[in-house]
């Protein structure tokens, strides 16, 4: 009834359900449930336990809500993981687990994407047969089998929006051009959309170096505006560029499905834009301080751990108070592990924030679902009585459905998801929770509080534009996570790679100790750059030549169709 | 057979007889079959009925009755189906389906929502790509042509369960 392209979205949406179930599927019993069922239980080690500073406040609901307190030292997070390198009676190997989990869900993500968009190419290619459209919808569109009246209700204004469908085709392919006008309009709305783009950059480069100006001088002295001043101009930005964005679009008089895909590829461009000169402005301003910091931020991170461990020798040592002579070695003394001093560990706090991100997010959208859609619907209906123009048809009206703020939403989160997994085992679960509400509470509000696009159009057969920026955004997303595996040392108080100095040396050490010695010869032989180099050249070469044999198939099949249709034309 | 005789008769217990031996010469109108659930939302359902009646009134005797039922069934071929359906959307019954016959079945379709030119826009289109002879109006092979080719057709289409 709402179109094919609001449908499409909801099928998206059922189908990241999908994978995130498995997503959670993996993490919570692989990760959590075997570290919850035999790893060492809460309040037997240091990194398990909430610290004595904290716990009064450790249950309350506001650091709950936080995730601070308990939830911060629980299997929801990266530091509760212990770092032996087994446990329990089953001998469950926790750290490489932990490690291929989190490689393996980045593995499975692409291999689904892939696979997904390797099928809609497929069928796109396959049966594109409209040379009797109109005509078969009319014949062929009614069920006969129906016998339910909200059924053939139903059923009626679907074959309505099929019809009205194909009639924007129709009307699209028969649309007369006047050439020049279009282009020069065309160009001209690119211009304005790039100059949209680059007055957006400057305002957050702008505002970046004036909060830091305002740190300087001490925030006290500013009101809450300025304080806040960055995080709101990116959310207004956020809001009223992609307004902005449609308006443009209006001069370019495309096709409602290739606007779309403009839309959807301005705002990608000011989100990314935004996110970049953010965080070149910081860095700028951070390089204008202190010129040699950032190489040494890995090296300051190792001296944080000298000096934590230096701390904590010297905390021992005043515990047995002078009373053991020099040179033997002293009785364990009895600590409580919440007494003891903690080490930094920045993979949980990571693993916080993209869940306070997920959470805000999620509230967000359903606030503004609340707020946009269905107070300003139930406000339309009922004052629609007292009020001096017509709400429904003028301003405001009810709202459709926007279907490109509502994708790009979801990647985006898909994204967020992606990044912070490895940290955060917790937030697959959460987002499944939060995929079931959104799915619900969307229908609803669609069925409820929206009304259907004014000009339907069908949505492309493959939805291979969504899956392409999904591919683009899982392959920005699993950077930071594999550049942290490969380069920066793990934490040394926290996590299952404590101790270690990169954290996939748990893949050399599982094949010391669990596989015989000539299996670990034969991974040192097969690693060898030597063999590498040419293997991925024959990879290489294989993509090319199946890229050739592919496009050869595709022109034999558009030949052959022809031949059919004209034998089937002489035959009449 | 009998099942079809029961609907058949609880449909009008007072007139239909039990005994059929007399093959005795007993109409049914159409408003009454009309109603019948498999039939009641179908917006075609007066075409239909009327295309099986032989008197053209819409009345079906026994046999009509079961003639249409064993049209619209699974078992039914193809050709026969495909007889049918023209005779169904044929509304003006000139044995050719013109574009007043498309623009009635539209508006059934649609029940209405389309405005004029739309309507006017989708039967030429159906007129364009269906009409094999040039004569401007859709015949029967014109029809079946169309029809064979339809993914659609059987699955949706005349496939009927008492």
């Amino acid at each position: 009834h709402f179109g094919s392209s609001v449908a499409s979205y909801f099928i998206f949406l059922r189908w990241m359900y999908g994978i995130n179930m498995i997503l959670f599927g993996l993490t919570f019993g692989l990760v959590m449930v075997p570290e919850a069922l035999m790893g060492k239980p809460y309040g037997s080690l240091p990194r398990k336990t909430v610290p004595r500073a904290e716990e009064a406040t450790a249950m309350n609901f506001a650091t709950l809500w936080d995730f601070s307190g308990f939830a911060q030292y629980s299997v929801l997070f990266y530091g509760y993981y212990n770092n032996q390198r087994t446990i329990g009676w089953l001998k469950f190997r926790m750290p490489l687990s932990y490690f291929l989990v989190g490689v393996g869900t980045i593995g499975y993500s692409f291999m689904i994407v892939i696979r997904t968009m390797a099928k809609n190419a497929n069928d796109d290619g396959g049966g594109d047969d409209t040379s009797f459209n109109f005509s078969w919808k009319m014949f062929t569109s009614w069920d006969y089998l129906i016998g339910n009246p909200e059924t053939a209700d139903n059923k009626f204004a679907s074959i309505t929006t099929s019809f009205k469908e194909a009639i924007v085709e129709e009307q699209e392919s028969r649309k007369e051009e006047n050439i020049h006008l279009t282009r020069f309009l065309r160009v001209l709305a690119n211009f304005l959309a790039l100059c949209t783009l680059a007055g957006s950059g400057y305002l957050i480069f702008f505002v970046v170096r004036r909060s830091q100006k305002f740190a300087l001088e001490g925030l006290e002295n500013y009101g809450w505006w300025e304080r806040n001043e960055v995080n709101m101009v990116m959310s207004l930005l956020g809001m009223f560029c992609p307004t902005l964005f449609d308006v443009i679009s209006s001069l370019e008089n495309y096709h409602p499905r290739i606007a779309l895909r403009w839309q959807l590829g301005r705002i990608f461009a000011l989100f990314l834009g935004n996110l970049y000169t953010f965080i070149i402005a910081l860095m700028d301003e951070i390089n204008l301080k202190a010129r040699y910091l950032l190489p040494f931020t890995i090296f300051n991170m190792y001296l944080e751990e000298k000096i934590v461990k230096y701390n904590m020798t010297i905390w021992e040592a005043s515990l047995y108070n002078g009373t053991i002579p020099e040179n033997s070695t002293a009785p364990p003394i009895q600590v409580d592990p919440a007494d003891v001093p903690r080490g930094p560990c920045w993979e949980t706090m990571v693993g916080q924030e993209f869940v306070r991100l997920t959470v805000s997010d999620t509230m967000t959208t359903y606030i503004t679902i609340l707020i946009g859609d269905f107070l300003r619907a139930v406000f339309v209906r009922f004052f629609n009585y007292c009020w001096c123009w017509d709400l429904e048809y003028g301003f405001p009206s009810y709202s459709e459905f926007d279907i490109s703020g509502n994708v790009l939403g979801l990647i985006f989160n898909q994204g967020m998801i992606w990044m912070g997994s490895f940290y955060a085992p917790c937030l697959p679960a959460i987002n499944v929770f939060r995929l079931h509400t959104s799915m619900y509470l969307q229908c609803w509000a669609v069925m409820c509080c929206n009304v259907p696009q004014e000009r339907v159009f069908k949505a492309s057969r493959s939805n291979n534009f969504y899956m392409a920026m999904l591919l683009f955004i899982l392959f920005l997303s699993t950077l930071p996570a594999v550049y942290t595996i490969v380069s920066i040392p793990p934490s040394f108080d926290c996590g299952p790679f404590s101790g270690k100095t990169r954290m996939f040396e748990v893949i050399s050490e599982t094949l010391e100790h669990d596989f015989p010695s000539w299996f670990g010869k034969v991974f040192g032989y097969a690693s060898n750059p030597g063999l590498i180099l040419p293997f991925i050249l024959l990879m290489v070469l294989s993509i090319y030549y199946l890229n050739a044999t592919s496009k050869s198939y595709k022109e034999a099949n558009l030949e052959l169709k022809k031949k059919l249709q004209s034998v089937r034309n002489r035959e009449l | 057979i009998y099942r079809l005789h029961g609907r058949y008769y609880e449909m009008a217990p007072n007139v239909v007889p039990m005994d059929y031996t007399r093959d005795p010469d007993v109409k049914l109108p159409m408003q009454l079959i009309i109603n019948m659930p498999e039939l009641k939302e179908n917006p075609f359902k007066e075409r239909i009925v009327e295309s099986f009646s032989e008197d053209g009134e819409g009345s079906l005797s026994f046999n009509d009755f079961v003639d249409m039922f064993s049209v619209l069934s699974e078992m039914a071929p193809r050709e026969l189906k495909a007889i049918y359906a023209f005779k169904i959307y044929d509304f003006n019954t000139d044995n050719f389906i013109c574009k007043s016959d498309l623009e009635k079945t539209l508006n059934k379709l649609t029940r209405e929502e389309l405005t004029a030119e739309e309507i006017t826009l989708v039967c030429e289109k159906v007129i364009e790509e269906a009409d094999m002879d040039g004569d401007g109006k859709l015949g029967f092979a014109d029809f079946e042509n169309m029809i064979s080719k339809a993914p659609d057709f059987l699955r949706y289409c005349f496939k009927k369960k008492v």
